[in-house]
């Protein structure tokens, strides 16, 4: 029964799996995405198929139905398993819940290389590629602080995060971002406990410009002299940006986010966002390809960055508007770097 | 078939007592009787509890014209996609495919006018007939090859969302660059303010829309026929009505006001998102079933859907001003759900 249903699954999933390259023998590593329509994940997928394509690899594409499906990507994990593959790239939806999975795959010899996303714990994988999301943070609080100078003593910020299950990536990029800009945290393993008043509250965004506006007009409401907002991403900034033009302030509101994607930082271009903290995707996909190749050919695992518990594969601030004491790149350069 | 009067029910519930009882009915039987001829007062007297409760606990913050309009821009979507969402259920179907349709209807806008070129003008109606086209196939569906909603609109949703995700490749189209190029799209965003009350054109849209279906389904045939087919596909048919026409131009008419949400949706949010409005389902369901409308069709008035998602609006921002967690919010609104369908079970019973 239960191998009917293992060759159920794999039959479904790669069917269903327009990546998949056909050719058998040789090296098979798994991308396992959040989803296949985000272009932070189309572009991981795009650095993962040229790399894999030039080191003679078979690649196979999964993908949750929309960000948070769990059961689809412990089903791939299972199939890639099945299918004999030396190791998997996964940017999971639920960090915790799927580490029995990832054990199981690594028990069977897989390498699980944790995209973007760490997991819960971080060493449940094999290693971690991702942005150190709270030095992102910390980057565009530093440059807001800047931006603002004395002002930022009696700043009114607004908090749009992620989601109320307050995922790691969502706390991480909060609480630096509160930390450069210069404000005591409470316990930094979640946002929403600490104490300064400058902070007039936070809100969640899902992570899109509905939600962005929602959230926004949520705080507005609260205190209608915000005037700092940090965003968890481009497209809820979009949204808050909204929100404040709607009561025509947009324009003495300071708009910071984290991303880098092509619309956020032509966003960035045109004044809309201040400041962005740039993450690359695409470099996350390749340098796991090789990482998988190098485990399938020698036995070597991936080593992390020197005082981190991950790999760390950059992030860069995109700002037109340039402080002294934050590196950052302009909109040019962003725009060449950006993805999506 | 039942009424769907709006009225004081003081007015209406001595005649239809009057008509029953020689020896006094109980205070309880005459509410269940009140309730029964106006399916929208429930809700009614919920949505002012639940705005003066909020209001003494947060005072003016909370009970300005600023924060009350931003409820009514907050519930716009939901409540054009809840009347939509309304006719199909009043129909004794469901709607699971409302939010998709309206995502679709706002992708096609914006990328007939951005990829294509094509003059934004043409381009809105070309996404109102997407949206049309997918409530027909719907409406086909389930009156000709007598499927179940359930089962035609849940697959639709998945089809239409899918073909979203793959048409659009998840790519936003910036607010700046609508303002810029396509203005039209964002119609529903313009706005009216009076004194420190904001009301947007997708709100002014909202009501009238409410009010305007309210109107046909109380006093045209076409509207009867509505509530006929809900209640009792079978009489309605022997009595004459087209079940067939009527289950088809619901549905039609539901991808229509769908592809009006989306592009109200474009109005809100500034640019064309294809991420957008992934729970406008639940949602719209949610505002018809706190509404009063009943879910075995036939019952409940568009009104109720309208109260229903003002009701949701306003215990979201009041718990999220008083700085509730937001999962407050949801465990709340989900206790009124099944208090509403409770209720609705307990008035059905009640002797016409």
């Amino acid at each position: 029964m239960k191998r009917l249903l293992v060759g159920t699954l794999l039959a479904a999933s790669l069917m269903a799996s327009p990546a998949f390259a056909g050719s058998h023998g040789g090296i098979t590593a798994c991308l396992i995405t959040k989803t296949d329509t985000n272009p932070f994940f189309v572009k991981m997928r795009e650095g993962a198929t040229a790399k894999a394509e030039e080191l003679g690899i078979t690649l196979k594409s999964f993908a949750g139905k929309v960000d948070g499906d769990h059961e689809t990507q412990v089903a791939a994990i299972e199939t890639c398993i099945a299918d004999g593959a030396s190791g998997i790239l996964l940017t999971a939806s639920d960090t915790s819940s799927i580490v029995s999975a990832v054990t199981q795959a690594r028990e069977a010899g897989l390498l699980v290389i944790a995209l973007d996303t760490p997991l819960e714990p971080i060493n449940s994988a094999d290693a971690t590629f991702a942005t150190d999301n709270f030095l992102a943070g910390e980057l565009i609080g530093k440059w807001a602080a800047a931006t603002l100078g004395d002002a930022a003593a009696d700043a009114k910020i607004a908090m749009l995060d992620l989601a109320v299950s307050q995922p790691t990536v969502g706390v991480l990029r909060d609480q630096g971002f509160l930390q450069g800009f210069g404000i005591e945290l409470g316990d930094p393993n979640k946002w929403g406990d600490e104490t300064d008043p400058r902070i007039v509250g936070h809100d969640v965004t899902a992570g899109n410009e509905e939600g962005g506006r929602r959230a926004m007009e949520n705080l507005l409401a609260k205190d209608p002299l915000i005037n700092v907002v940090y965003t968890i991403n481009e497209p809820a900034a979009s949204g808050a940006y909204e929100a404040l033009k709607a009561i025509g302030r947009e324009n003495d509101v300071l708009i910071v986010s984290v991303d880098g994607g092509c619309p956020g930082v032509q966003n960035v271009k045109e004044g809309v966002i201040g400041a962005t903290s740039q993450q690359y995707p695409l470099l996350m996909a390749s340098l796991g390809i090789e990482a998988i190749k190098r485990w399938a050919d020698d036995g070597t695992k991936p080593e992390p960055t020197p005082g981190k518990q991950f790999f760390d594969t950059g992030v860069a601030l995109v700002t037109d508007m340039p402080v002294d004491g934050v590196d950052s790149i302009d909109t040019t350069e962003g725009t060449n770097l950006c993805w999506g | 078939m039942s009424k769907t009067k709006i009225s004081d029910p003081a007015a209406t519930a001595p005649e239809s007592v009057v008509d029953f009882s020689e020896e006094n009915p109980s205070v309880l039987t005459r509410v269940q009787h009140a309730l029964h001829e106006t399916p929208a007062l429930v809700p009614l007297i919920v949505l002012v509890l639940s705005i003066v409760v909020f209001g003494v606990l947060l005072g003016s913050k909370f009970f300005s014209p600023f924060a009350l309009t931003l409820i009514l821009q907050q519930v716009a979507i939901v409540g054009i996609v809840g009347s939509a969402q309304s006719l199909v259920i009043i129909t004794a179907g469901i709607d699971l495919s409302v939010g998709a349709i309206m995502v679709l209807s706002s992708v096609v806008m914006g990328q007939a006018a951005f990829r294509y070129g094509i003059p934004v003008e043409l381009a809105v109606v070309i996404g109102l007939t997407v949206g049309s086209i997918c409530g027909y196939i719907n409406g086909w569906l389930v009156a000709v090859m007598k499927l179940p909603p359930f089962i035609v609109t849940l697959g639709m949703w998945q089809i239409v969302l899918a073909t979203n995700f793959l048409y659009s490749a998840n790519e936003t189209i910036r607010s700046q660059d609508i303002a810029r190029d396509a203005a039209l799209l964002q119609f529903f965003g313009r706005k009216v303010q009076i004194g420190g009350a904001v009301f947007t054109f997708g709100v002014i849209f909202l009501v009238l829309l409410v009010l305007v279906l309210a109107y046909v389904l109380r006093h045209t045939a076409w509207g009867r026929h509505v509530y006929a087919v809900g209640d009792d596909p079978e009489a309605a048919e022997l009595s004459g009505v087209n079940v067939k026409g009527v289950l088809i131009s619901v549905y039609t008419l539901a991808g229509l006001i769908c592809a009006f949400a989306g592009w109200a949706l474009i109005g809100r949010i500034g640019s064309v998102s294809p991420t957008s409005g992934q729970l406008a389902n639940i949602e719209s369901i949610t505002a018809v079933v706190i509404g009063g409308i009943s879910l075995f069709g036939g019952r409940g008035s568009i009104l109720g859907m309208f109260f229903g998602a003002l009701i949701v609006g306003v215990f979201s921002l009041g718990l999220r001003l008083l700085g509730a967690d937001a999962q407050w919010t949801f465990l709340l609104i989900g206790v009124l759900i099944i208090a509403a369908v409770a209720l609705d079970q307990w008035i059905r019973r009640v002797a016409v």
